[in-house]
């Protein structure tokens, strides 16, 4: 029955309609409407490479988010990998309560995204709040977060390097899958623990930072709830996101050409600083006859 | 170098002396110690702010802005749940019972619709052999990566369209047509490492496809379509975006939205009122997670390495 084509295509059908219903067509319709000027009432008109040039030579709101939202990932994307792996490998040990630990950290990343979150989190960073008290007690200053801009973009940075678990559980997936072999040979050899870190286990891990790494980026050049709800894109745009000035324009002015147009300058630009990775994968991703397992 | 060249390698007398085995110990009991001193710490550090949170839910203003302990100074304000109460009945004109059922109202068939479509898509892919599957597999992995943002313009247009702006369709409808691309790998995945004998004996029975599915697949997918349920549960649960393009009227918040409009309107000053409806906002998606942690990390795990 398996060899049945009709039944495989029957099966599958479903997502044949949705991915080019859902997926493809509006891929196609984005990139489109992003050479025309579409007020959302009457019909697009074609105005072929005007968006383009007004982001790129007339339009300072496209080049502040773009900063911010480029800066963002640049800070974000190493602290949660390296805040993951560090937690991963202080889990990787004998433990007792191993499984209580991965959960109590995997929580916030289950939870982080909602705007409950959110609507805590400014709450934290108060004038009073939680992080102001502490910092009182410590004899720190308050630091006004919210409403400076040079220190609300750090209260994204915080609550989305709490959201490290995912990272986590897959490095330590991967860790424990590290042959325990290796490790007592390097020991034998006299190999200090930083030694084994740095030359058994990250080498074989490499494919799994690689794999973290783009999942965090196309995740963090999208960021949303977060700048939306706890800054408002404010003070003075520092934490005004692609994501948001897209929203903006879309759904708010609705210039709907304009709006596509911005999508996909962030889409190309997640697209090639993922081809950048990819490309550059082989000189520091290490597959060995680990591939099939690892992949 | 493999294991085995390491071991002929070795002296194979070797028994090691009794000051090293007691060294090693201690190396690792101070190697235990140290890891939960982290690990303790760590954890305080992340879930204290939340802790933090709950005991503000009884305090007044005053005395939040000021205590570092989560508890309030007079533990007696821990029975009084004005602040639950309040923050339930908003300052509209509906409660969080209207934004909670509306709010299951799309989470419900959202994620029915998902299982569904995910397990036929997922046995296709894992089971059939047909031309042009490779293709439609790497588009599928493609769509992982494709930002959703660049679709949310045409995708708004056309339900547009279609008449379904604020209604639940935009967000119900597409996750029947299996484009959480996601999930269902994550089921393909699954099944394709389990054992084929059971539905060969099946076929040879004479089963037809959709015995075979729903006797002998779903139950094999089991616990795969439970961390599905699960994330999408949540997932949509927290989903702003989505509800925030499309549903205008306020009887069809769902409880993101409601939550984001109780802020705007008293927010400010009605701190533990705040607080304290976040964290009933909290409790689906926490319930779930303590009862079935399980299997999100399972779900995240093989999602990820397998991937």
């Amino acid at each position: 029955m398996y060899e049945s084509k009709r039944l495989g295509y029957l099966f599958v059908l479903p997502f044949i309609l949705g991915i080019l219903a859902f997926n493809l067509f509006p891929f196609a319709a984005s990139f489109a409407l992003s050479f025309t000027d579409y007020p959302l009432i009457g019909s697009p008109t074609y105005i072929g490479l005007e968006n383009y040039e007004k982001m790129v030579f007339d339009d300072d709101l496209f080049w502040k988010s773009l900063t911010v939202t480029v800066s963002f990932a640049l800070i974000v994307v190493p602290a949660r990998l390296a805040v993951a792996l560090f937690i991963a490998q202080v889990l990787n040990f004998k433990l007792r309560g191993i499984n209580f630990f991965r959960a109590a950290y995997y929580l916030p990343t289950i939870l982080g995204g909602s705007i409950a979150i959110s609507v805590m989190w400014k709450f934290l960073f108060q004038q009073k709040g939680l992080v102001n008290i502490i910092l009182d007690t410590v004899g720190i200053d308050p630091i006004p977060w919210l409403a400076s801009e040079r220190y609300a973009v750090w209260t994204i940075v915080a609550l989305n390097t709490w959201q490290f678990g995912a990272a986590m559980v897959i490095f330590l997936a991967a860790l424990q899958g590290v042959p325990k072999s290796l490790y007592e040979a390097a020991e034998i050899d006299g190999a200090s623990f930083w030694q084994q870190f740095r030359n058994v286990t990250l080498p074989i891990i490499t494919p799994v930072i690689f794999f973290n790494m783009i999942m965090q980026i196309v995740n963090c050049f999208q960021e949303f709830n977060a700048p939306y709800m706890i800054t408002e894109g404010g003070p003075l745009y520092s934490t005004y996101f692609m994501a948001i000035y897209i929203y903006d324009e879309a759904f708010k002015y609705f210039n709907m050409g304009y709006a596509s147009a911005l999508s996909w300058v962030l889409f190309f630009l997640i697209v090639a600083i993922a081809g950048v990775l990819f490309w550059s994968s082989k000189y520091w991703v290490f597959y060995s006859g680990e591939k099939e397992k690892a992949r | 170098m493999s294991s085995e060249t390491i071991a002929t390698a070795l002296p194979k007398t070797r028994i090691p002396s009794n000051a090293e085995v007691l060294r090693t110990q201690r190396r690792e009991r101070i190697s235990l110690t140290l890891r939960y001193l982290i690990l303790g710490s760590v954890g305080l550090l992340m879930l204290y702010p939340l802790f933090w949170l709950l005991g503000a839910s009884f305090k007044s203003n005053q005395e939040i802005f000021t205590t570092i302990w989560f508890l309030p100074r007079d533990l007696t304000q821990l029975l009084d749940f004005s602040a639950y109460y309040n923050g339930w009945m908003t300052r509209t004109e509906f409660t969080f019972a209207t934004y909670f059922l509306n709010s299951f109202l799309i989470v419900i068939p959202r994620v029915i619709v998902t299982l569904i479509s995910c397990t036929l898509v997922a046995y296709s892919f894992a089971r059939f052999e047909y031309p042009g599957k490779k293709l439609l597999f790497s588009i599928m992995i493609g769509t992982m990566l494709l930002p959703p943002i660049v679709l949310r313009v045409p995708q708004y247009l056309m339900f547009k369209e279609l008449g379904m702006i604020d209604t639940y369709w935009p967000l119900i409808l597409p996750s029947a047509f299996a484009v959480d691309t996601f999930f269902t790998f994550l089921v393909v995945q699954f099944l394709r490492g389990t054992p084929r004998d059971m539905e060969e004996a099946a076929i040879i029975d004479g089963c037809n496809a959709l015995q075979l599915l729903w006797h002998i697949v779903v139950p094999l997918l089991k616990p795969a379509l439970i961390s599905v349920a699960l994330f999408q549960f949540i997932w949509t649960m927290n989903d702003f975006i989505g509800p925030l393009i499309y549903i205008s009227t306020v009887e069809k918040y769902p409880v993101s939205l409601a939550l984001k409009m109780s802020m705007d309107v008293s927010g400010e000053v009605e701190w533990a009122n705040i607080i304290a409806i976040s964290i009933v906002a909290l409790l689906p998606s926490l319930t779930v997670f303590f009862l079935a942690q399980r299997y999100f990390i399972e779900g995240a795990t093989s999602s990820g390495i397998k991937g």
